[in-house]
């Protein structure tokens, strides 16, 4: 423990002697602050700016790495030692950011007295590298001196780990999105109250029931209930029905009914909507033939409940898809063998063998299909008619023309406890069974076929779907292709010219209009991937593999920022990250974390789908044998949830591409993003160059995901991956 | 302990450099940052020629109105964007009386009446830019196919032959929507107004969200009938959909779209530039270059001939000063939601 204390407690002190405390101009990587580290007021590091430029503050709440340097030199006790890194490195913590947030850019909040004089009334802009290597160093030493005091089995990578998720998720998660909730508590005159919560709260035009007597709509709050429950057993069912014939039968086509699978996470919002809208509409294609032909009179049933159903069945069913297959594949042949060794037949085998065994998967699909069409906004914005759900209601209390940010406030957090419900009721679910199935042992059989009504109805559902995912995607490509979408059929390259013109008269310059916001947003998804599926995947092993106090709560806390509409986690990121301590607003920094820490709970929920099925008997032969915690993920685990990986980056990426909702707020004229670009046009009524860019956002996405594929493979079983014969075996006369 | 370490290096490694490398704080000299809610072209447009003229430096980001206003809200305690330009004037005058702009101090002696109104109400923290006429716009070929008579008035609005071929916004979220509600009181009075919008509110199929949507589904023949402002519908009309449209008889509202500068703005002289550009008669005559049809507030600008010819067209006089404070449209809007639009 000492050692790793002082090395943390090295970085710690470089941090503050030879990093400029603050934000450089330039960015960090400019090294224009290298000349002025120690004389320029601006590029200083916190020692400079205490002793040289009056920043006392600095000082006063850098000397607990003094402190920690005295207790590492002196104090020779273990326990001791560890209970005193513990304290100092808490007040370390505590002191840096109490003044990061006293000492604003225009001097000091509170305690005005203190902090007269030059420095103190000029105030301080955000943290910048020096700050937060000093705060990293900060966190490792309280890490470890809690394993040093025993915490975690002693295990400094594990504490580390939990501590660093834990302090993560706090700052870029609750901080952010405390900011806007307090507002439900708001009262007119700023006060804080609870009276003006309960008025909004049980408010009729949430929690309306009018619907159930009378022909009106209910409150939004039912519809959005209603509507998430059927869209996350939809996507599941679907999903489960992907997964099996992936996984369970011969089906030919295996391949490509994969990529029809991933293709709607990869379309960006509203042209899905508007394929629909061109197809079934009142003067849709579909609408107009059965009109012509069958005399079907032609109406506007897609606007309302069912035309957001079928949108988000599309968008959703390839995340449930990614959940299962993994879990689906997961399951252990031996299980299925004995089974049918036990005279069970192919049914049987499936309802009580292999299904139980998938509900991991299945209640994690599921309460990811329920929180996504919870905080969907396009596809409701576009087909919801007068069918109002939560989403929408919160977006226009926010940017309509009559804001209340009370009132938006107020419908996230019946959406928050909604999705708390749902929540709750899968862990009751999936109750405390085991569902290891990847047991290290040898089982090198082969998975059970379906049974014929089972594998008719997964057909059934399937291949209809997928021919329609391909007649939607068709015709978005058709419309990227043609003068005016839906009105004027002549064919023109016009949009994609316009979009992404190269001219090479003079070296190469990229003159189309969407190049700019294209390579922002390469390279903003590309940094933000691996990140989310590091810190998901971290997150998951813990909350399987590690017992700690409030790991429940702790579950729960990293679902949050997906379960809160993208609106409200823009906006507050605006209020939380546009002042110091940490400013970050106008970079492109802030881009990345929302991504990182809206997305990650996808890898969390994948990640421990996949964990649940790993047996502990594998960690713990790794830890026997003697490797630590570390190898043991290394070697033994990362291994294994290949497909976890795959997913988790995957739809981070594809996420990081396509949202909307919180990027609208953050995008700034400098890191400007391709959905918020395409918005822009559909706004202005120019779909052609809007889908010519989703278009070739597709075909990039598509492109990446199956480099992906190829590059992280698959993740071998020592099963034989084949199904077996049709011919049910005969074992148990054998 | 060791490996601890090792991976705790390379976490912090990671964590360390990805948010030094975007650290940066905002240069200052000769900048401007621009939030624009016009269209994208004329944004772009507008930006290219202020830079080649004065030589600022202009970074701009193009968003809608509402969600301008909720950034400049959240962030004006220490905000980013030195001008917001373009987008109704509504949300621009809310963030005046929400002091959330600054008076630009420009002269605006050149511009028509009603730009100068608009920075009068505002103490002029807002300055007119442009004039849209709200107006109605029917699909020609799903009238003819549903033998229909083209509506002229807001009256026959309210005919039964149109019922659920009509789509309009909702006002609570749309300003588009609640420019109509705003008109039609003014025309009619208060209680045969909300009559009238009752009447109306029987034919329509759809509240929609956004302003401009109705006269999107009006363009693709999912409703027959939109209401919405006139330089939306002209836009669709000249990119090929059949609609036509319709300056109701009895007289008809507009919006006057604004320019404003953020309160606490860091490059002030630069916004104060890009205001008096945008003000003068050189810059608005390239609106038509970019289809761009709105009434120019510059009296010496030409009118582009789609522009809806205000001259012969009634347009009503106005009262912003009432029905764009914040006490007027709540009432307006409790009454429309419960009269109006509960029974959707």
């Amino acid at each position: 423990m000492r050692k790793t204390a002082i090395i943390w407690q090295i970085i710690g002190l470089l941090g503050a002697l030879l990093f400029p405390w603050y934000m450089v101009q330039g960015g960090f990587f400019s090294f224009s602050w290298v000349g002025g580290i120690f004389s320029d007021p601006k590029n200083a590091s916190a020692f400079a700016q205490g002793l040289f430029h009056q920043k006392w503050w600095l000082i006063t709440s850098l000397l607990p790495l003094v402190g920690t340097a005295l207790a590492l030199l002196f104090i020779k006790n273990t326990k001791l030692l560890a209970k005193f890194l513990v304290m100092i490195s808490i007040a370390g913590l505590v002191l840096i950011f109490a003044q990061g947030f006293i000492v604003s850019r225009t001097g000091a909040r509170i305690f005005a007295d203190l902090f007269v004089g030059g420095a103190g009334e000029a105030g301080q802009v955000g943290f910048g590298a020096g700050a937060f290597v000093v705060l990293f160093s900060q966190l490792f030493i309280l890490t470890t001196g809690f394993s040093g005091l025993g915490k975690g089995r002693g295990d400094a990578f594990i504490v580390g780990l939990i501590g660093l998720i834990v302090s993560l998720v706090g700052v870029f998660v609750f901080f952010p999105v405390s900011h806007i909730l307090i507002q439900a508590f708001e009262g007119p005159e700023g006060n804080l109250g609870l009276a003006e919560f309960f008025d909004n709260f049980t408010s009729s035009r949430i929690w309306g029931v009018r619907c159930l007597y009378e022909a009106n709509s209910c409150g939004t709050a039912w519809n959005s209930l209603f509507l998430a429950i059927m869209t996350g057993a939809g996507t599941t069912l679907l999903g489960l029905a992907f997964a099996l014939i992936a996984t369970r039968t011969n089906f030919r086509a295996k391949r490509l009914l994969r990529v029809l699978t991933i293709i709607p996470i990869i379309t960006p919002p509203f042209v899905i909507g508007l394929a629909l809208i061109l197809l079934f509409g009142r003067s849709g294609m579909v609408s107009e033939f059965l009109y012509d032909h069958f005399d079907v009179e032609k109406t506007r049933w897609l606007y309302g409940f069912w035309g957001i159903y079928i949108a988000q069945l599309l968008s959703f069913t390839p995340i449930a898809f990614l959940v299962l297959i993994g879990v689906v594949e997961g399951v252990s042949p031996s299980m299925e063998e004995a089974s049918q060794t036990l005279n069970g037949d192919r049914w049987q085998t499936f309802r009580f063998v292999s299904f139980p065994l998938m509900r991991p998967g299945l209640a994690n699909a599921f309460l990811l299909g329920f929180i996504e069409s919870m905080a969907d906004f396009g596809n409701p914005l576009v087909l919801g008619g007068n069918y109002s759900v939560l989403s929408t209601e919160i977006y226009f209390s926010i940017v309509g023309a009559v804001a209340n940010s009370g009132k938006a406030a107020t419908l996230a957090i019946v959406l928050l406890s909604m999705t708390l419900g749902a929540f709750l009721l899968q862990r009751m679910w999936l109750g405390k069974k085991s569902y290891a199935t990847v047991t290290g042992k040898g089982d090198s059989g082969q998975h059970a076929s379906l049974n014929p009504l089972l594998r008719g109805f997964c057909y059934a559902t399937t291949i209809p779907w997928a021919i329609f995912t391909v007649i939607v995607y068709s015709m978005i490509v058709f419309g990227s292709f043609v003068k005016l979408w839906g009105y004027d059929h002549s064919f023109t390259f016009a949009h994609y010219i316009r979009a992404f013109s190269i001219n090479f008269t003079d070296g190469i310059r990229f003159t189309g209009v969407a190049w700019d916001s294209y390579f922002t947003t390469l390279t903003i998804s590309s940094i933000a991937a691996p990140l989310t599926t590091i810190v998901g995947l971290a997150t998951a092993y813990l909350l399987v593999r590690q017992k700690f106090v409030g790991k429940q709560v702790f579950e729960f806390s990293t679902m949050l920022s997906f379960a809160i509409p993208g609106t409200v986690i823009g906006v507050s990121y605006i209020l939380a990250f546009n002042v110091p301590p940490i400013e970050l607003t106008g970079t492109s920094i802030i881009l990345i974390l929302v991504f990182v820490f809206r997305n990650m709970p996808v890898g969390v929920r994948g990640g421990i789908a996949a964990m649940s099925q790993l047996d502990k008997s594998l960690d713990e032969a790794s830890i026997t044998l003697g490797a630590n915690s570390f190898t043991t993920v290394r070697k033994i685990i990362v291994p294994l949830m290949g497909p976890a990986i795959l997913a988790a980056l995957t739809y981070s990426f594809v996420r990081a591409i396509t949202s909307v909702s919180a990027v609208i707020f953050l995008v700034s004229a400098k890191h400007n993003m391709a959905t918020s670009f395409i918005i822009g046009r559909v706004e202005n009524g120019e779909f052609g160059i809007a889908i010519a860019y989703s278009t070739v956002l597709i075909v990039t996405m598509l492109s990446v995901i199956l480099l992906l594929q190829f590059i992280i493979g698959k993740r071998r079983l020592r099963r034989e991956n084949r199904i077996q014969k049709h011919t049910k075996t005969k074992v148990a006369q054998a | 302990m060791k490996t601890g370490l090792k991976l705790g290096l390379a976490f912090s490694g990671m964590l360390v450099a990805f948010p030094a490398m975007f650290f940066a704080a905002p240069a200052l000299s000769d900048e401007l940052n621009m939030v624009c809610s016009n269209e994208q072209d004329w944004c772009d447009l507008m930006v290219a020629n202020f830079e080649a003229k004065t030589g600022i430096n202009v970074a701009m980001v193009r968003k809608s109105t509402g969600e301008t206003l909720a950034q400049v809200r959240a962030e004006s305690s220490n905000p980013k964007i030195d001008i917001w330009w373009g987008g109704t004037g509504d949300p621009h005058l809310v963030a005046a009386q929400e002091g959330l702009t600054q008076a630009s101090g420009v002269d605006t002696s050149e511009l028509q009446d009603w730009a100068v109104n608009l920075s009068n109400i505002s103490e002029g923290k807002t300055i007119g830019i442009h004039l849209g006429v709200l107006g109605v716009a029917y699909n020609t070929e799903v009238l003819a196919e549903k033998g229909l008579n083209p509506p002229a008035c807001w009256m026959d609005l309210t005919k039964a032959e149109y019922k659920g071929e009509i789509q309009v916004a909702n006002p609570n979220s749309s300003g588009t929507a609640y420019t109509e509600l705003a008109t039609i009181v003014q025309v009619f009075g208060e209680d045969e107004g909300f009559k009238i919008l009752k009447d109306i509110g029987e034919n329509i199929n759809q509240y929609t969200k956004s302003g401009s949507a109705p006269s999107k589904a009006a363009g693709r023949g999912e409703t027959t009938i939109s209401i919405g402002f006139q330089h939306d519908m002209i836009k669709l009309a000249i990119a090929g959909f059949p609609l036509a449209i319709v300056t109701p008889c009895e007289g008809t509202g507009y919006e006057v779209g604004g320019v404003s500068i953020i309160a606490g703005a860091k490059n002030f002289d630069s916004a104060k530039k890009w205001v008096e550009y945008v003000i003068s008669a050189e810059a608005q005559n390239h609106g038509p270059e970019v289809n761009v049809f709105n009434v120019p507030s510059n009296k010496n600008a030409t009118i582009p001939k789609e522009a809806p010819p205000i001259a012969s067209l009634k347009l009503i006089d106005y009262d912003f000063a009432t029905y764009g404070s914040s006490e007027t449209r709540e009432r307006l809007l409790a009454r429309w939601d419960a009269e109006v639009g509960d029974l959707n």
